[in-house]
């Protein structure tokens, strides 16, 4: 029925013990679409994130996820997280398994690919990102660029259907940004469905169909990412861009 | 005329190395060397102990401490995972395991395996069985321990990294977290394993044929026969062969994987 949705949140709330987090988000990402979520920092852009693939369990409301309901107490997570790849702030790889083993080991033991599929597999992810020449590295061999490129291919490779990104430039040095940027515009355009957290106000406005605008776990405001950057309608926007854009910025006493 | 604090600690330190020098002459002027040469270094009597010592007891101590902590880690890691279980009654099983083993002597364990299982049940197992359990159940109750200290410091992105790649919980566990645990806890089992080594010599309790020796009681069996401290002398060097190494590759181990910090209990030692 909702088929050219590929993530639908309704009313999602996450509390951790006391402190509500997330207060009642409703988003929507439409196949294909790349939405960047921005905001100050503990607004629960991170935890929204993490919802969206059960690694935080909701508190209430309704995550739907390419046509699987997610918060069904029923609902096989492994299965559908495969269907989610997810890339952190801290990469993650696998820090015992080389590059190689890094991108094929979830696909033989999940997906129950034979070993030379996979590596054909984890090859044509490693190109993509451009990294073939590091097939056989270790992760602590590589830099945070191409450290966040190889999490990138181990993600791609399993084929998902939608991509989220939390941060995934803010733990790197600012000369090797780039790249991975570079890399997320280039899914971009091949029609990957991305949900991206980011500081890098640039990417967003030039990639992202939508932008929302998180602060005090609410959705303040929404939009194409021209009109949320370019033009806030609220005021906390307003002020939470005038920081991030010119950190400079002094905030007027209140 | 005082002294500055820099030359009082070094006619400290002189005084220190005068008195090593005395101490040296004296005993070299005492010492009846012949008695001393009869007494620990009798090289017919450490003669005569090859090469069974080499063959037979260096063999079978080797042997017991493998069998014994090939079965302690496997009991140990089962009791690791026990402990961090999310059933409370299975956290409460292993923490009685734990704190039982490790409070009462590895001897009794040994006694218990060899004598009283057999007449309490009338089981009788082999002498590879009855080290095996003995040592295992032993050196579980101390590496569970560290097992589970290694467990909990496999960063929590780790687990997350795979859980998001579609991984259950149990595939998580087998495929990201116990490997690289034990990369982890590689230096403190290696120590977990010189002192285990040592433990096989518990073993004379349970009485040994000639060809189960192993270089405790190869040692007795030998001083037995022949009054003198060279058997003793040349076991003690042959568990160093074992020992000692062990120890150089445990810390070589550590500063590899950085030294890096994890909590275990204080080391085992009976
Ligand atoms: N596991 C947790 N337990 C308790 N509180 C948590 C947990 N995770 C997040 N929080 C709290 O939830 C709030 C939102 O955190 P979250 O990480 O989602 O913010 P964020 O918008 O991603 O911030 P940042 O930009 O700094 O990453 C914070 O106040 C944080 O302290
Ligand atoms: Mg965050």
């Amino acid at each position: 029925m909702t088929d050219d949705v590929a993530v639908r949140i309704t009313g999602l709330k996450k509390s951790f013990g006391s402190l509500e987090v997330l207060k009642g988000i409703d988003a929507t990402v439409g196949r294909g679409e790349v939405v960047c979520v921005i905001g100050p920092s503990g607004s629960g852009k991170s935890t929204l994130l993490r919802c969206v693939n059960l690694l935080e369990e909701p508190t209430g409301g309704k995550i739907v996820v390419d046509g699987t309901e997610l918060t069904d107490p029923d609902v096989d997570i492994d299965a559908a997280r495969v269907r989610i790849g997810m890339v952190f702030q801290g990469f993650n790889l696998f820090s015992h398994l080389n590059v190689l083993n890094n991108l094929t080991v979830a696909q033989r033991k999940v997906l129950k690919r034979s070993p030379r599929e996979a590596q054909e597999v984890a090859l044509r992810n490693l190109e993509r990102v451009g990294l073939s020449e590091k097939v056989n590295a270790m992760p602590a061999e590589l830099s945070g660029g191409q450290q966040q490129r190889v999490a990138i291919a181990r993600a791609l490779a399993m084929d998902p259907a939608v991509m989220l990104f939390d941060e995934p430039t803010s733990a790197l040095d600012p000369e090797l940004v780039g790249d991975v940027l570079g890399v997320m515009r280039e899914l971009a355009d091949e029609g990957m469905t991305m949900l991206v957290v980011t500081h890098e106000m640039q990417f967003a406005r030039e990639v992202a169909d939508r932008v929302l605008f998180m602060d005090g776990g609410y959705v303040v405001e929404e939009g194409p990412a021209a009109q949320v950057i370019g033009e806030p309608a609220h005021e906390r926007t307003k002020s939470f861009l005038a920081r991030v854009l010119d950190p400079t910025h002094q905030r007027p006493a209140s | 005329m005082a002294l500055s604090k820099r030359q009082r600690a070094k006619v400290f330190r002189l005084a220190q190395y005068a008195l090593l020098v005395v101490v040296i002459v004296v005993l070299a002027l005492a010492a009846d060397w012949t008695e001393v040469k009869r007494a620990f270094f009798n090289l017919d009597i450490a003669a005569s102990m090859f090469p069974n010592v080499i063959t037979t007891a260096l063999k079978n101590t080797i042997v017991y401490t493998a069998l014994g902590f090939a079965f302690g880690l496997v009991l140990g890691l089962v009791l690791a995972l026990m402990k961090l279980s999310s059933v409370p009654p299975y956290r409460w099983i292993a923490t009685i395991y734990i704190e039982f083993f490790r409070g009462i002597p590895a001897l009794l364990v040994f006694i218990a395996l060899g004598f009283g299982v057999p007449l309490a049940f009338g089981l009788q197992f082999d002498i590879y069985s009855t080290v095996m359990l003995s040592l295992g159940i032993v050196g579980a109750a101390y590496m569970a321990e560290t097992i589970r200290a290694g467990i909990q410091a496999v960063p929590k992105g780790q687990i997350e990294a795979a859980r998001s790649l579609g991984m259950s919980h149990g595939r998580t566990l087998a495929t990201v977290v116990i490997p690289q645990a034990f990369r982890i806890i590689l230096p403190p089992l290696t120590n977990e394993l010189i002192l285990l080594t040592k433990d096989s010599s518990l073993i004379y309790i349970i009485g040994l044929a000639r060809e189960q020796y192993e270089l405790t009681k190869f040692g007795r069996e030998t001083l037995s026969r022949s009054p003198s401290l060279t058997p003793i002398l040349v076991v003690g060097l042959c568990y160093l062969v074992i020992t000692i190494p062990l120890g150089h590759l445990s810390r070589h181990l550590e500063r590899r994987t950085g030294g890096r910090k994890i909590r275990t209990p204080e080391s085992t030692g009976v």
